[in-house]
């Protein structure tokens, strides 16, 4: 195998050097009865035939870039400048273990501190960690914040329906063990009145999303005022996309804003790795988890960037530490700081706009169709729900087998009040042309 | 030569992408949701390239050279693997797509649950983790699930070594769970005496590291296993150093009953500057119902073969619950999919094999300069003390640093914290011999530094992008965004 | 190294806490042993919304940050807080420099002062903490 350079020589030296006669030898340790077992996996192939195999199961999916995908919750179809994987691809960037020696990763420190302070500049607040594993995580993360916050004085948590549904099963998952009431979920659909009727003195954190699940923008005032008033914390999880355009929540005094950052350049890739991204007020910097970069000099005066405020995390603080978080999504981070970089001020801006007049050129034709009605009241940016005639799962399968299209999300799935309705995201990727397809193809199943 | 911010090389109206005109008819924006300003960089895409290639050249890298880091396994990350990872066909595959169009993306998933659980002895792999502390976090939930569900509400007690790594106590309270550190006997095993005195019905597991930080294969471990077991509790294994055991030894087979995978340390994964990682959780088949998913299925054929078209999705039945939003940190999964098609079982076993002795020729190569506390054969890493008797102000750090100017990265500093002035060394596998011995002259030169021109160690490095940072500044006065910020008070 | 001050008037704790006994109040901050072991402190977490707060013998009532750790501060007496020292909070290597005067964390008023008398003095002190060098 080539990823291993010993030769019969070499080892013979090495373990002529150790003293003992075989390689078996140094396993003496593993107790005799289970050392050694056979292992039943195949024998280990060429890289030839390795990329051969990898490239025909590849082929048997219908990847999204082959068709039109109007497919979004959560994870979405944008165009990704090719500069980013080329500087993703750089073997200093993806070959580099985490900064702890920041002499020699002044690269990696750099390009998160860029990336921390361009996602503050994205969702208008004050500090930004270095990443989480993704949307879902750091949203838990937001909540065991608010718990610490409060010293665990406060135990309820209100989840709005508008949050992703699989966000919110990750804090259900993460908390288990907390002794935690999580109210506000049980709805199929989001009103405003009911979250901020169930905020009381006992609430540590509220949890809404903008654009929510269902891809409308509600109003954020009522929530962060209800809130305060009560003195809870509020999370927003965001759309980093939409921010291209929407006033970011750090505009309106919400205190923790979190999000999926895989639109910002990284590839749909079956869901992961992504990014998550976390930010909040300078004065709970202390409470939150991840790695932070920061800036300082060295021996010389000349600036540098170090992890900071590593006290908080579980190396040092073990069973105190409030997360356990050690890994962070590097790579992905990264991917977004060259993605803002490369966008910049006004092609951010542009793409969220493509997205709002495509989504809403699809959504008025849509509208149109004999047995179709849009259903999203709220403004939207680039999702939009339709009610069909029939259900989803079937609309879709016409759409795969006659148009090439992957359709829409079955919300009934998840929300069983939400009979045949269909979640539909339009980006940038997506032509009129393609539209006209969908659309043309939706009019074909009308029931 | 430092390189500026991304910020600092902006100016106004420049850009580094164009967008296309909408094809479509225009919408009015809704002007009252609208921000006015998005500090973001104005640079064409070349200072983009130049900047951030600029900053690459900033950093160590396996591309580079050598990473004793103990711990981490930074072995070579082959190529196929990056290429295997974009293929269109598994990169541009959206999580939510109809089963009928991810059969490729679910039979890699399939696989590769399938050949952990076969690597490891474990019925049960779910691959939804995205890191080894994830997975950490997602085993002990599992344990203590367990106890609930059969009405054990009593067990509250993880016991975990002192030589453990911090994730291991900081999961455990995150469960809710209340953590009871047993310290290592003189031989560097888990001091039995006091595990015993600890093994009661308020035991919910324990948290083994095997080998353990210290790169030592327990030599207890069956006892302390059996132990466990005894008093009705369960045994986790932190995986973080199963690239000594690949085809040595399945965990499942010495009694575990749940452990993580780092597929970024053993399956040669790029560490990507501290992420994406993966950490696969395997279990017996008494956990198997409780592992976090939706884990791939595959409907059989009655001669146990599947056909492509036959993968699907599904939660276990008594699920702690999702961990993560989709399945797993899929483009990893591939990766590691492709390094052990390429190694097969014989060269996966062949991996370990060659870790551990290249651990254990350096150890021999050094022990008689750097003091080794625990001094016998080790897995696939040892500790040794980085500090001298008759250079009394030269520290393990110092040392570190000193073997930048060589070419070298570090080894792990300070860490497990029971060794002081802790160097822990792990070469992997992929290291040759030549490189090795570099490293092992490297140590011995700067040993003698240490007595004969100590500031040498102290200015450490000399010849790094920067000099020694000052972290205390960087903690007292934080800077953690180079923008002016928001002001909600002032409302601009 | 085994350089430590350790003042007569006050009373010490096994978690390198002091207490200084002024009338029915009391001071109490971290000693010289416990700042040498943190190093540089980089940040204080005590907050005047401390003030009126009952803390009980042996429970935490602050944190200190150096960059190497983080340590909590457990009150070696029982009783109502009167006063912080909210100095720290933009300077909290006072408590490296002045670890007994100018670095002290709260003052409280006595609930219970019988509770000082197993504390260590000083001499005790001293010589648990060159027990543990």
């Amino acid at each position: 195998m080539g990823y291993l350079p010993h030769t019969v020589q070499d080892i013979k030296k090495m373990l002529d050097a150790v003293g003992v006669e075989r390689v078996e030898d140094l396993f003496e340790d593993v107790p005799e009865s289970v050392r050694y077992p056979s292992i039943l996996l195949p024998d280990g192939l060429s890289q030839m035939e390795v990329a051969g195999l990898l490239e025909a199961v590849s082929q048997e999916n219908v990847p999204g870039a082959k068709t039109a995908n109007f497919l979004g919750a959560g994870a979405y179809n944008h165009f990704v400048p090719p500069v980013v994987d080329h500087v993703l691809s750089r073997g200093e960037f993806y070959t580099a273990y985490t900064p702890y020696q920041p002499e020699v990763s002044q690269g990696t420190l750099q390009a998160v501190f860029e990336y921390q302070s361009m996602i503050c500049a994205l969702t208008g607040m004050e500090v930004s960690n270095a990443s989480h594993y993704d949307g879902a995580t750091a949203l838990a993360e937001a909540v065991i914040l608010a718990l610490n916050q409060f010293r665990g004085k406060r135990r309820k948590i209100v989840l709005c329906p508008g949050v992703h549904p699989e966000y919110r099963q990750v804090v259900h998952t993460y908390t288990q063990g907390m002794g935690l009431v999580i109210v506000g979920e049980s709805d199929c659909y989001v009103d405003v009145g009911r979250i901020t009727g169930s905020i009381d003195e006992n609430t540590a954190l509220v949890a809404v999303q903008v654009p929510d699940f269902f891809g409308e923008v509600n109003p954020l005032t009522p929530v962060v005022d209800a809130a305060h008033a009560h003195g809870a914390l509020v999370c927003v999880v965001a759309d980093p996309i939409s921010l291209g355009m929407l006033k970011p929540p750090g505009w309106y005094g919400v205190d923790i804003v979190v999000g999926e950052g895989q639109g910002l350049g990284i590839p749909l890739s079956f869901g992961g790795p992504y990014l998550g991204f976390f930010t909040t007020r300078e004065k709970y910097v202390r409470r939150m988890a991840g790695r932070l970069v920061g800036e300082t000099t060295d021996r010389d005066g000349e600036p540098g960037y170090v992890l900071t405020l590593s006290t908080r995390e579980q190396h040092i603080k073990r069973d105190r530490a409030s997360s356990n978080i050690c890994t962070n999504q590097g790579l992905m981070a990264l991917a977004a700081a060259v993605y803002l970089s490369v966008m910049g001020k006004y092609g951010l801006r542009e793409v969220a706009e493509l997205c709002y007049h495509k989504s809403h050129y699809a959504a008025g034709e849509i509208d149109k169709l004999a047995g179709y009605e849009l259903l999203s009241r709220n403004p939207f940016v680039k999702e939009f729900v339709i009610q069909c005639p029939i259900p989803v799962e079937e609309i879709n399968h016409h759409l795969l087998h006659e148009y090439d299209i992957v359709g829409g999300f079955d919300l009934e799935q998840i929300y069983p009040d939400r009979v045949n309705q269909m979640l539909v995201a339009v980006t940038e990727m997506n032509s009129k042309l393609e539209i006209d397809d969908l659309v043309q193809g939706l009019s074909e199943v009308s029931g | 030569m430092k390189e500026p911010l991304i910020y600092d090389l902006s100016s106004p109206g420049r850009h580094g992408v164009t967008m296309p005109e909408p094809d479509v008819p225009l919408t009015e924006l809704p002007a009252d949701l609208l921000r006015d300003d998005l500090d973001l960089p104005e640079v064409s895409e070349i200072d983009v390239v130049r900047h951030y290639l600029r900053l690459s050249q900033r950093n160590y890298a396996v591309d580079r050279g050598f990473y004793p880091l103990g711990s981490c396994t930074m072995k070579y990350n082959p190529k196929l693997n990056e290429d295997m990872a974009r293929l269109p066909g598994f990169a541009a595959v959206h999580p939510y797509q109809p089963l009928e169009t991810i059969q490729g993306a679910l039979a890699v998933m399939y696989e590769v649950q399938q050949w952990l659980g076969e690597l490891s002895g474990f019925d049960g792999i779910s691959l939804q983790p995205a890191a080894g502390a994830h997975g950490e976090l997602t085993g002990v939930l599992m344990m203590r699930r367990y106890h609930l569900d059969r009405g054990d509400e009593k067990r509250t007690k993880i016991l975990i070594p002192d030589s453990a790594h911090g994730t291991n106590p900081a999961s455990t309270t995150m469960s809710g769970l209340n953590v009871v550190e047993i310290p290592s006997d003189d031989r560097g095993n888990i001091d039995l005496g006091a595990l015993r005195a600890e093994c009661d019905n308020t035991v919910a597991g324990i948290m083994i590291t095997n080998p353990s930080t210290l790169g030592l294969f327990d030599e207890n471990l069956e006892a302390v296993i059996a132990m466990i077991h005894d008093c009705g509790g369960l045994v986790y294994g932190d995986g973080a150093n199963f690239n000594a055991l690949m085809g040595i030894v399945r965990p499942g087979d010495l009694g575990f009953d749940v452990m993580h995978f780092n597929l970024h340390k053993t399956f040669a994964t790029p560490h990507g500057g501290g992420g994406p990682g993966s950490g696969p959780v395997g279990c017996l088949a008494h956990l198997s119902p409780y592992l976090p998913g939706p884990i791939v299925g595959a409907n059989l054929d009655e001669n146990g073969e599947h056909m492509p078209g036959d993968y699907y999705l599904t939660m276990p039945q008594k699920t702690i619950g999702r961990v993560k939003a989709f399945y797993g940190q899929f483009g990893v999964i591939v990766r590691a999919f492709a390094y052990v098609l390429v190694c097969g079982s014989d060269g996966l076993r062949h991996a370990s094999e060659m870790a551990v002795l290249a651990a254990n020729y350096l150890r021999v190569r050094l022990r008689d300069t750097y003091h080794v506390p625990y001094d016998r054969v080790s897995m696939h890493e040892f500790v040794a003390e980085g500090h001298f008797a008759d250079a009394p102000d030269i520290h393990a750090l110092d040392i570190s640093k000193r073997l930048i100017d060589y070419g070298f990265h570090p080894p792990t500093n300070y860490f497990p914290l029971i060794v002081p002035e802790a160097l822990m060394i792990e070469p992997t596998e992929t290291e040759s011999i030549e490189t090795l011995d570099a490293f092992a002259e490297a140590m011995l030169a700067i040993a003698r530094e240490a007595r004969e021109q100590p500031e040498l160690l102290h200015d450490a490095p000399h010849s790094a992008p920067v000099k020694r940072l000052d972290e205390v500044a960087a903690a007292k006065n934080l800077i953690l965004c180079c923008r002016p910020v928001f002001n909600v008070d002032e409302g601009k | 190294m085994g350089e430590w001050k350790t003042p007569d008037d006050c009373k010490y704790t096994r978690t390198d806490e002091w207490i200084r006994v002024e009338g029915d109040e009391a001071v109490i901050g971290i000693t010289d042993y416990a700042q040498d072991q943190l190093s540089d402190l980089v940040y204080v977490d005590l907050d005047d919304s401390e003030i009126g707060a009952s803390i009980a013998r042996g429970s935490a009532f602050a944190e200190v940050e150096s960059v190497k750790a983080t340590s909590e501060v457990a009150a070696p007496a029982s009783g109502e807080v009167i006063a912080v020292n909210e100095q720290l909070s933009d300077t909290p290597e006072t408590i490296n420099e002045d670890p007994y005067g100018e670095g002290w964390l709260v003052r409280i008023r006595l609930s219970d002062p019988s509770e000082l008398s197993d504390l260590m003095d000083a001499a005790a002190y001293e010589a648990y903490c060159a027990g543990r060098e």
